[in-house]
C-alpha cells in the first residue's frame, strides 16, 4: 500500500500547523506495516486533531467529542482482525475524555492511541486546555490559567496502559517510530504528540526543540547487557521508574516511559471467556443453546 | 383475582358443599420482608401455573433499600386469559405486623387473610374477612429444627397455598428439588420439611378453605407448544439472542441491570461480547462501535442512564448506524422512584438529544411481547439503519408471565456481519436508497474507503456545509420513519369498532385496560381499545379510527404537565388536532388497576355533553364497577 492509497481530503489544518507531520508519520508508519486496505480503521472524536480520519483513506469515523476510545473499543473487541488507530486532541482526552482514557487503559483494549497535544483548545479557537501551562492567557483564562495541567505520560502509566510514549511534531523519525512501535504493541498503546497549534499557541512546545534554542532529551531503554552504562539506562517495564522519568521538569524526556507485553489484553480475555463457554456448552449450535434455556424455562 | 361471575370466591361466606370450592383465578399477595424469601415463593407459583398451562401474571415490589425491608409479592393465577395483576387480592398472606397494616387495605372485603399469628394481631373489630392465624414462625422453626431458625417460613406457606388451592405437590417439589439442587442436600431436605408442614396444616386446622381451579378446556389451551414463564427484562435479553444480536454495552442501574447481566452470562455461549463500561455514555459508544463492525449492537439504561446517552443517539441518527437501546422506564426525574414503575421517559424516547433525531421508539405491552418487540426492533434497526428505543418500564421488568414458548427454530437470527465486498459505486449515504453501511473489514472495490460521520455529509461521508444536502440529508433520515410508518399494522382495537370511548393504552397498561373495556361495556357503554406498540413513528391511519368514538381517552402514567394532557396524549394531539383526545394520568408509581382506567373513563364521560343517550345512573353504575 502506497501513500497514495492512503490519501484522501486534503487537510483542512492551518498551514504550519504541527498535525500535518502527524499525519504524514502515519502514512509512512502504514505503508511500512503493510496491513490489509480494508483491515485498518482510523477514528476520532471531535476537535481539530480529531479530523484525521478524513484524510485517511481507511475505514473511519468521526465520533462525538471526547468518546472516540469506548467507540473503538467496540470496534477492536467486535472484530478481532481489524487495526484500530485513534487520534484526537488533549482536550478530547484529558479532558471530557478522561475517564474513558482511563478505563481502556485499565482493560487494555487492543488499539493504539495517538493523542496530539497542542495544549489549547483549537477548534473552538484558544480556550485553556487540561495540558495548558499555569500563567497560559487564552480566552477563558485571560489573565493565566490557574489551574495545574494533567502529566499525560503519569496519568497514563497509572491507568495501566501497556504502552506508553512520548514524542514531537518536529521529530518525524522519532515520531514514526514511536507510532510503529505502538501500532504492533499487543495492547492499549498511547503516543503523546506534542504538536503545536500555530494559530492559538504558538512556540509552545520550543523549549524541545534545538533549532529554537531547546533540548531535545531521549530516553534512554536499557539494553540488559550488562555493561555498566546500563545501570542508569530507563527501564521501561518498571512503572515506578516510569512514573519518576516522567516527573522530569518540563519538557522532559521523549521515547517510551513503559512497556508491558505480559497483561493478556481484554481482547483476549473476552476470547478466554467465549472459549470456556463453548467447551462447557459443548460448542452447542446457537438454537440448541436457546432452546436449552427455553426447556428450563417451562 | 377471582372473577366477579365466579360464583363461588374464596372467603365466601356461602356453606361447605363438601368438597373444595370450583374458582377460576385467584390473587395471592405476599407481604413480609425481603429476606423471607417471599420472593420465590411468587416464583414457583408463577412457574407451577406456566407448567400447569395456567396464566400467571405477577407483581412485585422490591424495596429500593439495599437489604432487607418490606417487600410484597402478588400473584394472580388462573385459568383463561389473566391479563392484569388484579386490583385487590383475594388472599393476604401477612408475615409480619407492618405488612398487615400496610396491605389489609389491598385486600377485597370477603377475602382470606393468612396472618403469621406469632407476630401479627388482626383488629379485632374487623369482620370483612376470613381471617385464619397460622403459626408460620414457630411451625416452620418446630419443622425445620437445627439451626436455621425460621428460615424456610417462605417454603412453609408455599406448602399451605399448595394444600388450600390444591395444587400439583409433585410438579411443586420437582420445582423446589431443581431450585435448591446442586446445593447443600440439607437445604432441599429443610426445604421439603417446611413444604411438607405447611401443606400439612390446612388439612388439621382448617375445615373448608378449600379451592380447585376450574378443569382447563383442553381446546383453548392446547396451544401446541409448552408454557415458559419468566419475567419481562429476561424476555427482552433473550429476544435480542434470538434476534442474532451478539454484542452490546452498559452500566448498572435498576430496573435495566437483569438485562446486561444476562447478557453478560448468555452472549459468550454464542460467541459474543457484552462490556460493562465505565457509565452510560461509554456504553452507548462501544454498543455503536460494535454496529460499526457489522454487528447490530445493544445498550440499554433506565431513565437517567438514557438521558447520558443522548449525545452519542443524534450521532447515531446522524450517522445512521443502527443501534438498539433498551430504556426500562422508572419514577422520574433524577432518581425519583427506581423501583417504581412510570411511563414519563416516552418524550425522551421519541425527542431526547439535540437536533432532528428521527429514530424508532416501540414499547411491549407485555411480558411475551417483551421477546417479540426485541426481534422487532432488532429487525427495523437492521433495515433501516437506525437507532431503535424499545421503551419498557419497571412494571414489565420485574413481572413475570407465562405464555407459550416462542418457536425458536423459525424466528433465529444469523447473526453474521456482511463483510463481502462493496461494488465500485458504494456510497455510503445514498440520497436515494436506505444506507447500508460498509462494516470496518470488508474490502471497497473502488478503493475509497468510507468515513462514518457525525457532521452533515454527502453521499459520500465527506463533510458539507451545504444548506441544500443538508436538507436533503434531513428529509432522508426522516422519509425513513415514513418509510416504516406505511408498513406498521394497524393497532390491535379491540370491543366496539365505534360508540361513546375509544381508550388507548400503551406499554404495561395493556392488560388493565383489556379489563377495563370488559367493565366499562358490561354497563352498557359503547366502548373500544386500542393498544399502541409503535409509538414512534405511529402507524398510520388513527385518525380514521379516532373519529368514530366520541372521545379517545389516552392512559398512561406520567403527568398531565401545565396543559392537562400525557405525553402520548400530547403526540396525539398535535400529530390528529383533534380536540377529542384526551388524557387520564397518574404517577403514583404503580401500574394502572382496572378500577382506576374504569373511573378515569367514567369521569370524562360524565363531563361530556355529546351524546345524549349517556345517562347519569350509568354512570354511576361504572364507578362502582
Ligand atoms: C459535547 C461537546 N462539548 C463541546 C464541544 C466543542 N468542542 C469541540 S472540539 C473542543 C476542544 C478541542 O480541543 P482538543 O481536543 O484539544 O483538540 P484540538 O482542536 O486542539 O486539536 C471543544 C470544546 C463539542 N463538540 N461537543
Ligand atoms: S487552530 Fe491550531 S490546531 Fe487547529 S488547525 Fe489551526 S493550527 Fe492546527
Ligand atoms: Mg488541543
Amino acid at each position: 500500500m502506497t501513500k497514495k492509497a492512503l490519501t484522501a481530503d486534503h487537510p483542512t489544518w492551518c498551514p504550519g500547523c504541527g498535525d500535518f507531520a502527524v499525519l504524514a508519520c502515519f502514512y509512512r508508519v502504514l505503508e511500512k506495516l503493510q496491513y490489509p486496505h480494508e483491515k485498518i480503521v482510523t477514528f476520532a472524536g471531535i476537535g481539530c486533531s480529531s479530523r484525521f480520519p478524513y484524510f485517511v483513506n481507511t475505514h473511519g469515523g468521526h465520533f462525538i467529542h471526547g468518546r472516540a476510545l469506548p467507540f473503538a473499543a467496540g470496534i477492536s473487541l467486535g472484530n478481532d482482525d481489524l487495526h484500530v488507530f485513534v487520534f484526537g486532541g488533549d482536550g478530547d482526552g484529558f479532558s471530557i475524555g478522561g475517564n474513558h482514557l482511563v478505563h481502556t487503559a485499565r482493560k487494555n483494549v487492543r488499539l493504539t492511541y495517538v493523542i496530539m497535544d497542542n495544549s489549547v483548545y483549537g477548534l473552538t479557537k484558544k480556550q485553556t486546555s487540561p495540558t495548558s501551562p499555569v500563567g497560559f492567557k487564552s480566552k477563558t483564562d485571560p489573565t493565566g490559567a490557574i489551574d495545574q495541567p494533567i502529566n499525560p505520560m503519569r496519568t497514563l502509566v497509572n491507568s495501566g496502559a501497556t504502552f506508553v510514549a512520548r514524542s514531537h511534531a518536529t521529530q518525524v523519525n522519532h515520531m514514526t517510530d514511536m507510532m510503529l512501535r505502538a501500532a504492533k504493541h499487543d495492547g492499549f498503546s498511547v503516543v503523546e504528540i506534542l504538536s503545536e497549534c500555530v494559530e492559538f499557541f504558538e512556540g509552545a512546545f520550543d523549549a524541545a526543540v534545538p533549532r529554537k534554542g531547546g533540548a531535545w532529551a531521549l530516553i534512554e531503554e536499557k539494553k540488559h547487557d550488562g555493561t555498566p552504562e546500563d545501570a542508569s539506562r530507563h527501564d521501561v517495564s518498571d512503572p515506578v521508574a516510569a512514573f519518576k522519568l516522567a516527573s522530569e521538569p518540563w519538557p522532559g524526556r521523549f521515547g517510551v516511559y513503559y512497556e508491558n507485553k505480559e497483561r493478556k489484553t481484554k481482547n483476549a480475555l473476552e476470547r478466554d471467556l467465549i472459549t470456556k463457554a463453548k467447551e462447557r456448552t459443548k460448542n452447542a449450535s446457537d438454537l440448541a443453546l436457546l432452546q436449552a434455556t427455553f426447556a428450563k424455562l417451562r | 383475582m377471582v372473577s366477579p361471575n365466579t360464583p363461588e370466591t374464596p372467603g365466601s361466606a356461602s356453606p361447605s358443599t363438601g368438597g373444595p370450592r370450583s374458582i377460576q383465578d385467584v390473587v395471592i399477595r405476599l407481604a413480609g420482608n425481603s429476606q423471607d424469601g417471599i420472593q420465590s415463593v411468587g416464583g414457583f407459583l408463577a412457574r407451577l401455573a406456566g407448567r400447569s398451562d395456567q396464566d400467571v401474571m405477577t407483581y412485585m415490589t422490591i424495596p429500593s433499600t439495599i437489604s432487607g425491608g418490606p417487600s410484597i409479592f402478588q400473584v394472580r393465577m388462573g385459568t383463561g386469559d389473566i391479563l392484569s395483576a388484579g386490583d385487590r387480592a383475594d388472599m393476604l398472606v401477612a408475615f409480619y405486623q407492618h405488612s398487615y397494616d400496610a396491605h389489609i387495605g389491598s385486600l377485597r372485603p370477603g377475602g382470606v387473610l393468612v396472618y403469621d399469628s406469632d407476630h401479627v394481631k388482626p383488629a379485632a373489630e374487623d369482620h370483612r374477612f376470613t381471617n385464619v392465624a397460622v403459626p408460620i414462625t414457630s411451625a416452620t422453626v418446630e419443622a425445620v429444627g437445627g439451626t436455621s431458625k425460621d428460615k424456610g417460613k417462605n417454603i412453609f406457606v408455599l406448602g399451605l397455598i399448595a394444600r388450600i388451592f390444591d395444587l400439583d405437590v409433585a410438579k411443586l417439589s420437582a420445582l423446589i428439588k431443581e431450585r435448591f439442587g446442586g446445593k447443600n442436600e440439607d437445604i432441599v431436605r429443610n426445604a421439603m420439611l417446611a413444604f411438607d408442614a405447611g401443606y400439612a396444616w390446612p388439612q388439621n386446622n382448617l375445615r373448608d378453605l378449600f379451592y380447585r381451579f376450574e378443569a382447563i378446556d383442553q381446546a383453548t389451551s392446547a396451544h401446541g407448544r409448552p408454557q415458559i414463564t419468566l419475567d419481562g427484562n429476561s424476555a427482552i435479553a433473550y429476544g435480542l439472542i434470538a434476534a442474532g444480536v451478539r454484542y452490546g454495552a452498559g452500566y448498572p442501574i435498576t430496573p435495566w441491570s437483569s438485562i446486561m447481566e444476562i447478557l453478560r452470562t448468555e452472549l459468550p455461549k454464542y460467541g459474543g461480547i457484552f462490556v460493562q463500561c465505565e457509565d452510560e455514555i461509554a456504553s452507548v459508544s462501544t454498543a455503536l462501535g460494535f454496529s460499526y463492525t457489522g454487528q447490530l449492537a445493544i445498550t440499554g439504561s433506565s431513565g437517567p442512564g438514557l438521558s447520558l446517552k443522548m449525545e452519542a443517539l443524534g450521532w447515531a441518527t446522524m450517522a445512521e448506524m443502527p443501534l438498539i437501546v433498551v430504556n426500562v422506564q422508572r419514577g422520574g426525574p433524577s432518581t425519583g422512584m427506581p423501583t417504581n414503575v412510570e411511563q414519563s421517559d416516552l418524550m425522551q424516547a421519541i425527542y431526547g438529544s439535540h437536533g432532528d433525531t428521527p429514530r424508532v421508539v416501540l414499547a411491549p405491552k407485555n411480558v411475551e411481547d417483551c421477546f417479540y418487540i426485541s426481534i422487532e426492533a432488532a429487525r427495523i434497526a437492521r433495515e433501516y439503519s437506525t437507532p431503535v428505543i424499545i421503551l419498557t418500564d419497571q412494571g414489565l421488568s420485574s413481572r413475570i408471565e407465562a405464555f407459550d414458548e416462542p418457536d425458536l427454530a423459525r424466528l433465529l437470527v444469523d447473526p453474521k456481519a456482511d463483510l463481502s465486498e462493496r461494488p465500485v459505486d458504494f456510497k455510503p449515504y445514498p440520497l436515494d436508497r436506505p444506507t447500508r453501511h460498509a462494516p470496518a473489514g470488508s474490502k471497497i472495490a473502488s478503493g475509497k474507503y468510507p468515513t462514518v460521520t457525525g457532521l452533515e455529509h454527502d453521499e459520500l461521508g465527506h463533510p458539507t456545509g451545504s444548506p441544500k444536502l443538508h436538507q436533503q440529508m434531513t428529509i432522508k433520515r426522516r422519509e425513513k420513519l415514513k418509510q416504516l410508518a406505511a408498513t406498521l399494522p394497524a393497532p390491535e382495537l379491540t370491543g366496539d369498532s365505534a360508540g361513546e370511548v375509544l381508550l388507548v393504552t400503551w406499554g404495561s397498561s395493556w392488560g388493565p385496560g383489556r379489563e377495563a373495556l370488559t367493565r366499562v361495556r358490561k354497563v352498557g357503554v359503547k366502548a373500544g381499545h386500542m393498544h399502541l406498540r409503535h409509538l414512534h413513528p405511529l402507524p398510520n391511519g388513527l385518525e380514521q379510527t379516532f373519529a368514530r368514538y366520541h372521545k379517545v381517552i389516552v392512559a398512561e402514567l406520567n403527568d398531565e404537565g401545565p396543559y392537562g394532557y400525557g405525553q402520548l396524549a400530547t403526540m396525539l394531539r398535535a400529530r390528529h388536532a383533534m380536540p377529542n383526545i384526551l388524557s387520564v394520568c397518574k404517577t403514583d408509581g404503580l401500574t394502572f388497576k382496572v378500577s382506576e382506567l374504569v373511573a378515569g373513563i367514567a369521569k370524562h364521560i360524565e363531563s361530556t355533553e355529546l351524546d345524549a343517550t349517556v345517562g347519569v345512573a350509568r354512570h354511576s353504575a361504572l364507578a362502582k364497577s
